[in-house]
């Protein structure tokens, strides 16, 4: 009679098996291609890249298929993928001001030189359901000029910085913390806090960026310059004596201009809060550079108001998407045992009670 | 998957993790950080203890893994088919018959021999995490030896309830140093942690920790001299083997409220059942005491 438990080696298979077979879907309805994943959802390719920190829209695009369209499950995929790679060596820090940008704005000057590019935006499309695209096919017409490849535009923050009003980024050439190789130690430097972001979920980023808009460690933020385009990954090679391009990456990238009224160390003057993304990823790249931006209050002798958003130990330990939904989902798995242990406690606590109370009445 | 290195991960990677397990055995109870890798299941799944195994593990090993007690639980079906892909490695339910035993939730009830090893898979490794909840404190609180903070939740424990109502992951102090989470394990267990034969590794994956219990390491359950330590559970016998000193799951077995309790760990039960026993709702074994696995 006793055999609910025996049987877990067949059952799993079966639900591999099930779960193929769902996956797929209606033989009827002709089966997705990797390759349109990435070219037609090309922003969840994105942001799988961007979490599951790989850049490789392919194993992207073949990890949503693999996931069903559940893009932390693709998340999930790629990190465990990525972390079997070898590490063959480390490129040069790639340069944003000579990105290839298909996006430019900048919201605190109306004209900058490279000018404003609103490139494929969503910003101002009407979220209308368009109907026309449930008839499949039909050619899209063509924007009437070519996407301006402006090749080197400044960067906004750097007119401002001429004029001292804006702090100044020194330059380092110490080898930056890897998150993925260190445990993280607190409390973190800033390298390590960017790392922990760009990778960190998306919802939680946005939702941390959201609270301190709403005042929960307000930093005042302007978006003083968001550029999406591809730049060059060059890499040393040591057999050459110099740098060759091995590639190319696309970039969002975000840098945000607070108000800073001054604090005891500090003179008044901008600062900054600064977002980088794999991909087309906007919303995250701003996100990221105010929740950057709230983390580094103490460096600039703020107060701590308590901010869920200045908080890095509670902001480090629960962005990662995957440590969270396989802590959150482990608790499907079997608790028995320790749940035998809480209904005898409880029990016996109950029965304690029961006996209290007789012997008072 | 010979695409992989033996046991999944890369040398490099095992070496660190050694290096981490040396540490947790030289400090007993002290929480040692690694740089804990992702793998292939999820988080809060075990990937610490599977991370610890894929250290331990060479070609000679026998591996046991256990969820629950049980070898057939289907995490522990999962964990030992990973290590039977990525090892090569020969697998057991027997815990004599094992070098290398992963566990989760429970410490077997036949004896561990030296060479042993038992590795725990451990959710949250902080003791002190749901009375404090900040990293950077409870790593102070644990240098300075400063555990005033947990005497005083079990205090509040008694003062509320009449005894310490903690029943599973009941803390321990080891080696008159460091209060250690023992992994949530019911504290009929604890005793068992304390002076045994074998070398116990703990490893929590996604909190990058690993601690370790060398070999007749002395393990203390924190209590009171008015309130003694009570490894308590089910006042009952398995009513499959009759045994009447192991750790019992409660199954419901009809809708009238009838339940029966059996064993949790299987295979004590089932080498219980061969030797002869058999208990209140059981039937007489008859596969003899050397029958395989899955007769």
């Amino acid at each position: 009679m006793y055999v609910a438990v025996k049987g877990g080696e067949r059952a799993i298979d079966n639900a591999h098996a099930f779960l193929a077979e769902e996956r797929r879907g209606d033989p009827a309805v002709a089966e997705l291609s990797v390759a349109q994943i990435r070219h037609q959802l090309a922003l969840a390719v994105n942001r799988v890249m961007a979490e599951g920190s790989l850049y490789d829209p392919d194993l992207a695009a073949l990890a949503i298929k693999q996931a069903r369209g559940d893009l932390i499950e693709a998340v999930f995929l790629i990190r465990a993928y990525r972390t079997t790679l070898p590490r063959l060596g480390a490129s040069r820090p790639v340069d944003t001001a000579a990105m290839d940008c298909v996006r430019r704005i900048s919201a605190t000057f109306k004209d900058a030189p490279g000018g404003q590019v609103l490139g494929p935006t969503f910003d101002y499309t009407h979220r209308l359901l368009d109907f026309k695209l449930m008839a499949e096919g039909g050619a899209v017409a063509a924007p009437a000029t070519a996407p301006a490849a402006t090749g080197h535009v400044p960067h906004i923050t750097g007119f401002l910085n001429r004029d001292g009003l804006i702090e100044t980024d020194t330059p380092c050439d110490a080898v930056p913390p890897d998150l993925t190789r260190e445990p993280m130690e607190l409390p973190t430097t800033r390298p390590l806090r960017l790392q922990a972001i760009t990778r960190g979920d998306e919802g939680f980023i946005l939702s941390m960026a959201y609270s301190t808009q709403r005042g929960y460690g307000r930093t005042h933020a302007f978006v003083g310059e968001l550029r999406i385009g591809t730049v060059a990954v060059e890499m040393d090679i040591p057999e050459l004596g110099f740098a060759v391009q091995i590639g190319e990456v696309e970039l969002t990238e975000c840098e945000t201009v607070n108000q800073f009224k001054g604090s005891k160390t500090e003179q008044p003057r901008f600062t900054r809060g600064y977002g980088l993304v794999f991909g087309q990823s906007e919303r995250k790249a701003i996100a990221m550079s105010l929740v950057d931006r709230a983390l580094r209050w103490k460096e600039l002798g703020e107060d701590d108001t308590g901010a869920p958003a200045q908080d890095e130990e509670f902001v480090l330990m629960h962005a990662d998407n995957i440590q969270a939904t396989g802590f959150l989902e482990h608790i499907k798995l079997p608790h028995y045992v320790d749940f035998q242990s809480e209904l005898e406690l409880v029990r016996r606590l109950r029965a304690e009670a029961t006996q209290m109370q007789r012997a008072a009445e | 998957m010979s695409d992989y290195n033996f046991a999944y991960l890369d040398e490099q990677t095992k070496r660190m993790i050694r290096r981490a397990i040396l540490k947790g055995v030289a400090v007993p109870g002290y929480q040692v950080p690694f740089a804990s890798r992702e793998m292939p299941m999820p988080y809060g799944w075990g990937t610490g203890g599977v991370q610890v195994t894929a250290a331990c593990l060479v070609p000679e090993d026998t591996l046991k893994v256990i969820d629950q007690g049980a070898d057939d639980t289907t995490n522990a079906v999962s964990i030992r088919k990973f290590f039977e892909r990525t090892a090569g490695v020969p697998v057991t339910d027997a815990t004599a018959d094992a070098t290398v035993i992963q566990t989760r939730h429970r410490i077997p009830e036949h004896p561990l021999t030296e060479g042993q090893i038992l590795v725990y898979q451990v959710p949250i490794p902080e003791p002190l995490r749901f009375l404090e909840p900040r990293e950077v404190e409870t790593r102070k609180m644990h240098e300075l030896e400063e555990y005033g903070l947990m005497h005083v939740k079990l205090y509040e424990d008694i003062a509320r309830h009449g005894q310490i109502a903690t029943s599973y992951a009941y803390p321990v102090k080891v080696g008159g140093r460091y209060v250690m989470d023992p992994s949530p394990i019911p504290k009929f267990d604890n005793p068992k942690l304390s002076g045994s034969p074998a070398l116990q590794l703990f490893g929590a994956g996604r909190e990058q920790r690993i601690y370790a219990l060398p070999p007749y390491c002395d393990v203390v359950s924190l209590d009171f001299d008015d309130h003694p330590f009570d490894p308590s559970k089910a006042p009952h016998d398995c009513d499959l083997c009759a045994a009447d000193g192991s750790y019992l799951d409660e199954v419901i077995v009809d809708d009238q409220g009838g339940r029966m309790f059996v064993c949790s760990d299987t295979d004590f039960c089932q080498g219980r059942r061969r030797a002869g026993h058999v208990g209140r709702l059981g039937v007489p074994d008859d596969t003899g005491p050397d029958a395989e696995r899955g007769a």
